[in-house]
């Protein structure tokens, strides 16, 4: 019926996970809002722009054809990891940690574009893998190699939670890659065994800190403690219906830290309860759904991995931030798309949505072509 | 399993992704619904306890402290007041940028090196939460320039409130003590977050620090919201304080104050008792300390001036410092021979002297042939001796105690010591040894092992002038009804009332001081208390070394109303030292026109006020030690002084620190030294 209104080039785009986003978004907008004491600004405007800006890049990205996709992967792959090897010297000439590149109109940070990034390259060398090599070692080593070295570069940095979640977004597309399941038994066994150790060994002072203040925040109840601590009392005082729009004390009064970046989720669910919880988790769990369908549908290997895995990085921002705020995970800098504030992130996971809505188009151009 | 390695083509590889992507969208799933949980666990199972969490965080409880209950005289007037004042506080536990904080308070307060020294002092003695002040008493324009920086100096607080005011100062401060900020080991004690609240004032001392729970009050509150950096939001909610149940004294205001300025600069105590009812009239020891300046806590040059002067002005003399009653006894004396059968009639002829077996104890006059009136007039120790022999001491010891020397009254926030009355049980307690016929002729003379405290001279004085066994009290409204009857017949106590009468009135000792006020008349007795054995009385070298002198009277003769002992330390004679200040006060009592002008004249000479000599002495130590002065201890250190200052205090010194060369014969007004042997070292505190 809609179709015959509206042209064919509009009604053909995922408006059902597009316009639930940017409803989340919008939602984001008004926690920023309130978050400002009742100001556009500094946040909630921008953080309107930024995603339309973002969502004009996806569409752009999601008109991309596979083989300009599969063209740049390993140039782009090439680029990022010198672009990180540049971060980590000038971390190392400057000393502490560096993350980003000065790059005139913004602060470039290659380690977030490396997360879309390594599940383009996974899936493109997946996809150039003969099948039957799939469950032997000689593929599993380059694949490997193409995880390890970005992964430790971010590690370096050091910033142990963008280098994990490359980590895991990377695993997933191996995973779904077909690899033999005794592998990843194997691999989690031995990752548990190691953890431990390398929880001694390889993690700074100040992340062994933030794991043991995860496992008791009253420990430490003005340091790293008092930022999980407070943001279960934003949650928890918030209860079922919240304490109102622009009521939120914790947010207000400078008891939330970086309630309008890591921590907006807390600040959300102070003013708006439960209810703005369920909706925001309803949001992404629906653009999860999506993902994995389009990627299911897929025409072809290449395909399904890059929705797949970009679905994966999506969600593995989402969750990571929420655990933290809910006590369930130890404090990591990691925000929530669409929620909080900060332009970063926010390209990150609209290019992530870009292709998967690029990959949609494919799958229906492919569907329409064997149709006919 | 293992079989399919072998036959892998794009079409399992399918298969294998499309089982595995549900197993990652069920894990998505089910990272959505552990969400869920755990937020529901949160906001709704434990939503009270988060609640209350934000709520405290919200709101922050400010404690306003509370009025102090006013201390006032019999009349109503105020001995101890609240003033509204600006003041300036920091919590250290709040301060972020101590240096800086203390460098713009400094120059915006106009603070000198002293000062800042002083400030320097609290901030490094100060723990945690415990406020300090820094300032009180603001003018609203230096108040004001505070205000305006504020938001740069994170921990300090400027508000207006409440604090301890003592009108006159000094002349109040060993009977009411002082106040000041609750110390860290009170807060652990009482652990009340009142203690710690920016200028709350505890009772330190006296009775501020006995009826502390009267007069302290219930604080008020202030909710305030307030961001987590402390900044102020808005008021959310206010409660009144509720003030602390004022005090009345038995304590005549104006004579207090009166009394403590006429000591002027002698180390003295004067205690006046009303003679109808035993109520305290005053009770006063100078020099003492300004409690005003002790609210805020003490300041090195303050400390050091209190901690060098040899007048002792952290001790209550009244009560606490004991002294040999020297001839003040003599009058209860006449009581205790008269009751054990001794004709006032009776004479004894004085050759100037006494001999006890092969010892010979000097009188200080050849006063011929005197009977017991004539023996008060005159203050002849041969009568006293003779007849004390002849009745014996132990006859004369009850009646001392009976009269209330030696005896602790029942004063609550008063800290007394007791002193001695002694006889032969006691020297054989304390010293191991016999009651000595001469130790009876030392002791009949108020010398040897006696010592009493001049409040319990007023007191005797009290009982002689009035016939009745009076017993002092300090809480107005509540007099405490007189002690069984005296065991002395009107006729007794007319024959020592005569003897005093002449004192004062007769050709007696203390003519010098003799008031006629409309006809009233004063009646009273002198005393010269020898500090070191051995040594003239008189004696005009060191201070330390003078003797004390002594006035008990009362007045009016006819109908005794007040009754009053004044002492003196190392004053020399009680008549030139004693009496006048004495005669002044008393009247004051009847005449206080005319007792002020004197007063003024004095004061003239004396270089003003107390309050105002001790602010140009204060000037003097700054400029002469400026900041070099040692720190001040902590309220353990205070106390400490405190009671060394205390014990410094001996009414009679060891014979062995006597130079024996110096033993001039002079003529002396009461009291004739012992001649050997010298009487034995008199205990500096009080046994028993």
């Amino acid at each position: 019926m809609s179709r015959r209104i509206v042209p064919e080039a509009i009604s053909r785009e995922p408006w059902q996970v597009i316009l639930p986003l940017f409803a989340l978004n919008t939602f984001g907008s008004v926690v920023l809002y309130s978050a400002a004491g009742g100001n556009l600004k500094p946040w909630a405007l921008l953080h309107t722009i930024h995603f339309l800006v973002f969502l004009v890049m996806a569409f752009v990205i999601s008109r991309l054809p596979r083989e300009f996709f599969k063209a740049i992967t390993y140039p782009a792959y090439a680029v990022l990891v010198l672009m990180l090897v540049i971060v980590d010297l000038f971390g190392a000439v400057k000393g502490g940690s560096q993350r980003w590149i000065d790059v005139g109109f913004m602060q470039l940070q290659p380690s977030e574009l490396m997360k879309p990034g390594i599940v383009l390259t996974l899936a493109y060398f997946f996809d150039t893998l003969p099948p039957s090599m799939t469950k032997s070692w000689r593929a599993l080593l380059p694949a490997g190699a193409l995880i390890a070295v970005p992964a430790l570069l971010v590690i370096l940095q050091p910033d142990l939670g963008t280098g994990l979640s490359i980590v895991a977004g990377a695993a997933v597309v191996v995973f779904l890659a077909g690899l033999p399941m005794r592998w990843f038994v194997g691999a989690g066994a031995a990752g548990a065994a190691l953890a431990p150790i390398a929880f001694f060994t390889l993690l700074h002072d100040y992340q062994r800190n933030r794991v043991l203040v995860f496992l008791d925040p009253e420990k430490d109840m003005l340091g790293t403690g008092y930022h999980i601590t407070q943001s279960k009392i934003a949650i928890g005082s918030g209860g079922l219906w919240g304490k109102g729009f622009g009521n939120g004390s914790q947010s207000h009064l400078d008891y939330l830290p970086e309630a309008h970046t890591d921590f907006a989720f807390a600040t959300m669910a102070e003013e708006w309860g439960i209810l703005g919880a369920l909706f925001v988790i309803a949001v992404f769990l629906w653009t999860f759904r999506w993902g994995l369908n389009v990627a299911r549908n897929a025409p072809d290997r290449f395909s399904s991995l890059l929705a797949a895995g970009m679905t994966f990085t999506v969600f593995f921002y989402m969750a990571i931030n929420t655990l933290m705020v809910t006590g369930l995970a130890p404090v990591v800098g990691i925000p929530l798309p669409w929620i909080s504030h900060g332009g970063s992130a926010l390209m990150t996971n609209m290019a992530c949505i870009g292709t998967i809505m690029a990959v949609e188009r494919w799958s229906r151009w492919s569907g329409s072509l064997s149709g006919q | 399993m293992l079989g399919e390695n072998s036959h892998v083509s794009s079409g399992t590889l399918k298969n294998s992704f499309e089982r595995r992507s549900f197993l990652v969208g069920g894990l998505q799933a089910a990272v959505g619904v552990l969400l869920a949980v755990r937020i529901g666990w949160i906001a709704l199972v434990q939503n009270e306890k988060y609640a209350t969490a934000s709520e405290s965080n919200r709101v922050n409880l400010t404690l306003i402290p509370p009025r102090r209950g006013a201390i006032l005289d019999r009349r109503g007037a105020q001995l101890a007041s609240n003033r509204v004042e600006f003041r300036i506080d920091i919590i250290p536990e709040r301060l972020v940028d101590k240096d800086n904080t203390v460098t713009i308070l400094t120059r915006l307060l106009g603070f000198d090196a002293v000062q800042a020294q002083d400030l320097q002092d609290k901030l490094e003695k100060a723990r945690g939460y415990q406020p300090i002040e820094v300032v009180s008493g603001l003018e609203p324009k230096d108040f004001d320039k505070v205000l305006v920086r504020l938001p740069e100096m994170t921990g300090v607080v400027a508000h207006q409130g409440f604090t301890r005011w003592y009108p006159t100062g000094p002349s109040v401060a060993h009977l009411i003590g002082y106040v000041g900020p609750a110390a860290a080991k009170d807060y652990e004690k009482e652990r009340n977050p009142l203690l710690v609240t920016p200028g709350f004032k505890i009772g330190k001392d006296g009775l501020e620090k006995y009826f502390e729970n009267n007069l302290r009050g219930q604080p008020g509150a202030q909710r305030v919201e307030v961001t987590a950096n402390g900044k102020f939001v808005r008021d959310l909610e206010y409660r009144e304080d509720v003030p602390g149940k004022p005090m009345r004294l038995t304590i005549d205001g104006p004579l207090q104050d009166y009394a403590s300025r006429r000591i002027g600069l002698e180390s003295a105590a004067v205690t006046v008792i009303d003679c109808h009812t035993g109520e305290l009239l005053a009770l006063t020891s100078m020099p003492a300390f300004d409690p005003n300046q002790f609210a805020g806590g003490i300041g090195r040059l303050q400390w050091k001036m209190l901690n060098e002067d040899d007048h002792i002005p952290l001790l209550n003399k009244a009560v606490r410092g004991l002294y040999p009653p020297g001839s003040t006894m003599k009058p209860m004396a006449t009581l205790a021979l008269q009751q054990h059968g001794v004709d006032p009639d009776e004479r004894v002829s004085c050759p100037g002297g006494y001999r006890l077996g092969n010892r010979y104890f000097r009188c200080d006059a050849v006063h011929g042939s005197v009977d017991m009136r004539g023996a008060i007039e005159h203050s002849c120790n041969t009568y006293f001796w003779s007849m004390a022999h002849r009745i014996g001491y132990d006859a004369i010891a009850p009646v001392a105690k009976l009269l209330g020397l030696g005896q602790e009254f029942d004063l609550p926030g008063v800290n007394q010591r007791y002193g001695t009355i002694p006889d032969a049980a006691w020297k054989m307690r304390r010293y191991k040894q016999e009651w000595s016929a001469a130790d009876s002729l030392n002791a009949s003379i108020g010398q040897g092992y006696v010592s009493v405290s001049p409040l319990q001279l007023a007191v005797m004085t009290a009982r002689v002038a009035s016939g009745k066994n009076l017993t002092p009290s300090l809480l107005f409204g509540h007099t405490k009804p007189p002690g069984p009857d005296l065991p002395f017949t009107p006729e007794q106590l007319q024959v020592t009332h005569d003897g005093m009468f002449r004192v004062v009135n007769g050709s007696g000792t203390g003519v010098g001081s003799k008031i006629d006020i409309g006809g009233i008349k004063m009646a009273g007795k002198t005393g010269t208390a020898q500090v070191r054995a051995l040594v003239a009385r008189g004696h005009y070298g060191d201070w330390k070394g003078r003797d004390h002198a002594l006035f008990v009277c009362y007045a009016p003769t006819d109908a005794p109303r007040y009754a009053m002992s004044v002492v003196v330390e190392h004053g020399t004679f009680g008549a030139r030292a004693a009496a006048p200040i004495a005669k002044d006060v008393m009247t004051f009592l009847f005449d206080p026109q005319t007792a002020l002008d004197r007063l003024h004249e004095l004061e003239k000479g004396w270089g003003g006020t107390p309050v105002e000599r001790m602010k140009s002495r204060y000037s003097t130590f700054v400029s002469q030690y400026g900041t070099s002065a040692p720190k001040v201890g902590d309220d353990d250190a205070v106390k400490a002084a405190i009671i060394k200052a205390d014990q410094a205090q001996a009414p009679i010194e060891a014979p062995t620190n006597v130079p024996a060369t110096t033993r001039p014969e002079e003529p002396v007004e009461a009291l004739p030294p012992v001649v050997a042997p010298a009487p034995a070292p008199a205990p500096t505190q009080a046994p028993q």
